[in-house]
């Protein structure tokens, strides 16, 4: 009966030991608030000149900067406190334009070895160290409708360039239905659709010969569902990073749902318009031809549209759009010479001829700009839930075209510096392919991401503590090993942590504790068992092995129901529960570890291999 | 410790009809009163605002009521400058905007603006669906475990661990109905750790049934039982009391936010530690487990051994 390990398995114990203490070890070191700077034109770099321009700023604002360091073409100035941050970050925003994304960072101090072993501290979750959670629900409604709508003006194109005369071609209940002028045109109507539509699912309703009915195929209407999710994800990222926001996260849940994460942003009312809206604009001729009056009371002329100026007066503008918000290549707000809010735009080259025409033909006349936004929300209304969606159309300015103007060009009207920024900034980025609402939000401000640390941190630390004074007090000798085992496990679950970068929620401490509690139970099972022993007149050498070896299997067997149940609340869990799961799960395993193979280690090293009388147990 | 000989097994009825009457009440409970069910699972918005000072509570509900909130909940969360408002989802109006809204409202006329310390929306759809993943988190673990059990040792033993864990959350989740306290999902991940905690004690001692079945023969199943249980006992209340002071560390330290989650686990593994004892090893015996069970190989000389 042997109490001694083979010299290697002492020796992988201890490199377990040493590896989980370097990639533990980056959690000691603080993060220093930092401000990035990156070029908002993907994959270009700053230049030197751009670098100093950058580095002087931040010099001659006075603020005690700690570092300032370039690499990869990015710049990161470390600040001494959150509020210095703030100040060099809107500093740097306003003077250095849209040309450079500005984001607020936490910049790790870990050593350059360390870095160099990729070994960094556990990512926390928001709740501790503050930002804002979304969960967008993309509205696949919208985005279907959107697909009829498309191919309901691609039918009306191809049939009016094939000469065929139809009487309508009009959406109904899921189908697209084209009546024909004459029903011996259907041939012809086949070869159109055989030519450009061949995805559309064709019937033809008995007693009515001269109509064809279209339906968007089972796989395309999933396709476009996706597509529209995928869009919106392009989107919201561009939009996402124009807010400035350091490590954001933005992943698909389940099929019709996008997460965005926001660490450390401050304003989430600018985050929530800025993600959740779907505005664009419109460039119209005002209908100066007909009466206003008349259309108001129900009597619109043919070829144009009734809509209202901000101030609630109603103005005729032409059916034709000039040029929609996807032709928008860049946008960047300013202000016009007499300092009110501008956005000043840049059509892509179809827009850009498309406007040089209208405005050559119609110098003199005046033009309308349309801010179209759709808002949706959810309402309950007899307690049923319904979403409510609106199409907001407001024609923001008029005014008459001087000269002939296309590619680049200035329009204002806007109520204030802010929403001149914001639109912009949704231009820039790109539409959202189909509407989205925030169906959650959680968001949690810093002082509390602290608070939740500290006070995570500090029952950590008693808990700990007191299981320690209680293991060493009654199982002497033995509880101090097993509190060795114990400290052991918790440095492996941190290097764990940190290696996956899983994320470190309030629960997942709370995870941590409670593992802190019940690693020990091992050592419990496999001591009361050593004393069982004793009794039962084993000598100590015996009783240390049979011990061992008989709380293995219940060890085993407690441990993995354990590990079931935590598996499960990882499966179904989500956010914060989930890094509660994390934690428990790794706990669970290296407490395995640590309470048997490592103690016994150590128990092996005090008493194996010679004559001993009594355990301090 | 000195290994105790108390008559767990045969006074079996006494802690039987405890539990059963404790079950039932907590049953009871939870039909009339029910689960304060957070916003995790109702829907809702709740925005967490700190002052510099106390707040003045009365004041601020009578701003929330003048500014269209007439159906705001305020109260203090955990100290008094921390205040925690609470609003339902309204007919007519709800959007995430709301949170906006109620903090323009109450730093309009102050000189003191509150800080925003967090704000929770939860749409409906995103409740129902989290109340749904809880209800299927609790039922695969559930079934899981039965497998498990199943498997390692023997059915009557799984439905003996399944009944004493069941009780476990039904009695827990009794207690947190009659005190009032709000059910989120952080609570319910505590109710779910509970089962696995409870569990792993109740294994603990059905496997030490297992290991004396074999050892010790010429004993009855009632007798053999009970040693079980006696000699599991120290370890039992060993692990539990670790437990404990972990938990009674986080509960009056955690913060509020993680309070729930502690009375949850304080009162679980009180009651997991009692009913691996007072339950689930009568279970085993009231299930007609029998050495037959668990030692098949050695059925042979079982039957040489009859007169």
């Amino acid at each position: 009966m042997h109490n001694s390990y083979p010299l290697w398995k002492n020796v992988l114990i201890l490199l377990v030991f040493l590896v989980s203490i370097i990639y533990a070890l980056p959690n000691l070191y603080n993060e220093d608030p930092s401000v990035q700077v990156v070029s908002s034109h993907a994959g270009t770099a700053l230049t030197p000149t751009q670098v100093s321009t950058i580095e002087k700023l931040v010099k001659d604002s006075n603020t005690p900067m700690k570092a300032f360091e370039v690499a990869d073409g990015r710049v990161l100035a470390r600040l001494g406190s959150n509020d210095d941050q703030l100040k060099i970050a809107d500093l740097l925003r306003e003077k250095m334009g849209n040309d450079y994304t500005v984001s607020l960072n936490l910049a790790p101090t870990t050593p350059g070895w360390l870095r160099a072993l990729g070994a960094k501290a556990m990512y926390l979750g928001l709740d501790l160290r503050g930002g804002v959670h979304f969960l967008l629900e993309v509205d696949m409604d919208a985005a279907v409708k959107q697909a009829e709508e498309r191919y309901n003006d691609d039918l009306r194109l191809a049939l009016r360039e094939a000469n065929l005369r139809y009487q309508s071609v009009a959406k109904d209940n899921g189908f697209i239905k084209i009546k024909l002028k004459e029903a011996a045109d259907k041939p012809n109507l086949f070869k159109v659709l055989d030519k450009n539509f061949r995805t559309l699912e064709v019937t033809e309703p008995d007693g009515t010969p001269d109509e064809v009915w279209l339906k968007i195929g089972e796989r395309e209407l999933k396709d476009t569902r996706k597509n529209a999710v995928a869009q919106n994800m392009t989107t919201l990222r561009n939009r996402v990073n124009e807010l400035g926001v350091a490590e954001p996260v933005i992943q698909q849940q389940g099929e019709n749902r996008i997460m965005v994460q926001l660490p450390g942003i401050q304003d989430t009312g600018r985050a929530k318009d800025i993600l959740g809206t779907t505005a664009t604009l419109e460039y119209r001729l005002v209908d100066v031809e007909h009466d206003v009056q008349k259309a108001v009371e129900g009597h619109p002329p043919v070829g144009s549209r009734l809509y209202y100026e901000k101030d609630g007066r109603p103005i005729l503008l032409n059916r034709q759009v000039i040029v929609t918000g996807d032709q928008i290549l860049d946008a960047s707000s300013s202000v016009d010479e007499d300092s009110r809010p501008a956005v000043v735009i840049n059509l892509n080259g179809a827009g850009a001829a498309k406007m040089g025409k209208m405005t050559q033909a119609n110098v003199g006349k005046p033009m309308a700009v349309v801010f179209i936004e759709y808002k949706s929300e959810n309402r309950i209304v007899n307690g049923e839930k319904v979403r409510h969606k609106e199409k907001v159309e407001k024609v923001i300015s008029v005014a008459t075209i001087q000269g002939v103007f296309s590619k680049r060009f200035q329009t204002t009207g806007l109520d204030s510096p802010q929403e001149a920024r914001n639109l912009s900034l949704l231009l820039r980025a790109g539409a959202l392919a189909a509407p989205v609402d925030i169906v959650e939000e959680r968001t949690v401000g810093p002082s509390l991401g602290q608070d939740n640390i500290d006070k995570g941190f500090l029952s950590f630390i008693v808990g700990f503590v007191l299981v320690v004074l209680f293991m060493a007090g009654y199982y002497r000798l033995f509880g101090m090993i097993a509190n060795l085992a114990l400290a052991f496990n918790v440095v492996i679950v941190v290097a764990i942590l940190s290696l996956l970068q899983a994320t470190l929620t309030l629960p997942g401490i709370a995870g941590i504790i409670l593992t802190v509690g019940m690693s020990v139970d091992a050592n419990v099972l496999i001591f009361e068992r050593i004393k069982e022993e004793i009794r039962n007149g084993n000598s100590p050498q015996a009783s240390i092995f049979i011990g061992y070896e008989k709380a293995f299997a219940t060890i085993l067997d407690s441990h993995v129901t354990n590990l079931v149940v935590a598996i499960v609340l990882f499966v179904f869990g989500t956010g914060s529960v989930k890094g509660f799961a994390v934690t428990l799960i790794i706990g669970i395993l290296s407490s395995m570890f640590t309470a048997i193979t490592g103690t016994r280690m150590v128990i092996n090293r005090i008493y194996g291999d010679r004559r001993v009388d009594k355990l301090s147990i | 410790m000195k290994t105790t000989n108390i008559n767990f097994i045969g006074n079996r009825n006494i802690a039987l009809i405890f539990s059963g009457i404790l079950s039932l009440l907590s049953i009871i409970s939870l039909s009339v009163q029910g689960l304060q069910m957070g916003i995790d699972f109702t829907g809702g918005t709740l925005i967490e605002v700190g002052y510099q000072k106390p707040a003045d509570l009365t004041a601020l509900r009578a701003t929330l009521d003048s500014s269209g909130f007439a159906d705001a909940t305020v109260q203090n969360f955990g100290t008094a400058k921390d205040v925690l408002i609470r609003l339902k989802l309204q007919e007519g109006v709800s959007s995430a905007d709301l949170s906006n809204k109620v903090l323009e409202a109450i730093n309009k006329d102050t000189a003191e603006p509150a800080s925003l310390r967090r704000v929770e929306f939860v749409g409906p759809q995103v409740g129902d669906d989290l109340a749904q993943d809880g209800f299927l988190a609790l039922l695969y673990s559930t079934i899981g475990i039965l497998i498990y059990v199943a498997w390692r040792f023997e059915w009557k033993f799984s439905l003996g661990a399944i009944i004493a864990t069941l009780h476990d959350v039904i009695v827990t989740l009794g207690v947190f109905s009659v005190l009032r306290m709000e059910f989120d999902l952080t609570v319910l991940a505590a109710v779910l750790a509970l089962i696995g905690y409870s569990l792993n004690d109740t294994i603990v001692v059905y496997d030490r049934i297992r290991e004396n079945f074999i050892q010790l023969r010429n004993k009855s199943t009632e007798e053999m039982i009970n040693i079980s249980v006696n000699v599991t006992l120290s370890r039992t209340i060993m692990t539990s009391l670790t437990v404990i002071l972990v938990l009674v560390s986080l509960f009056f330290l955690g913060g509020e936010v993680i309070h729930g989650f502690s009375v949850v686990l304080l009162f679980g593994v009180f009651f997991g530690t009692y009913s691996s004892i007072f339950i689930a090893s009568p279970m085993a015996l009231i299930l007609g487990v029998s050495p037959q069970d668990l030692i098949p190989v050695v059925r042979e000389e079982h039957l040489d051994n009859l007169p």
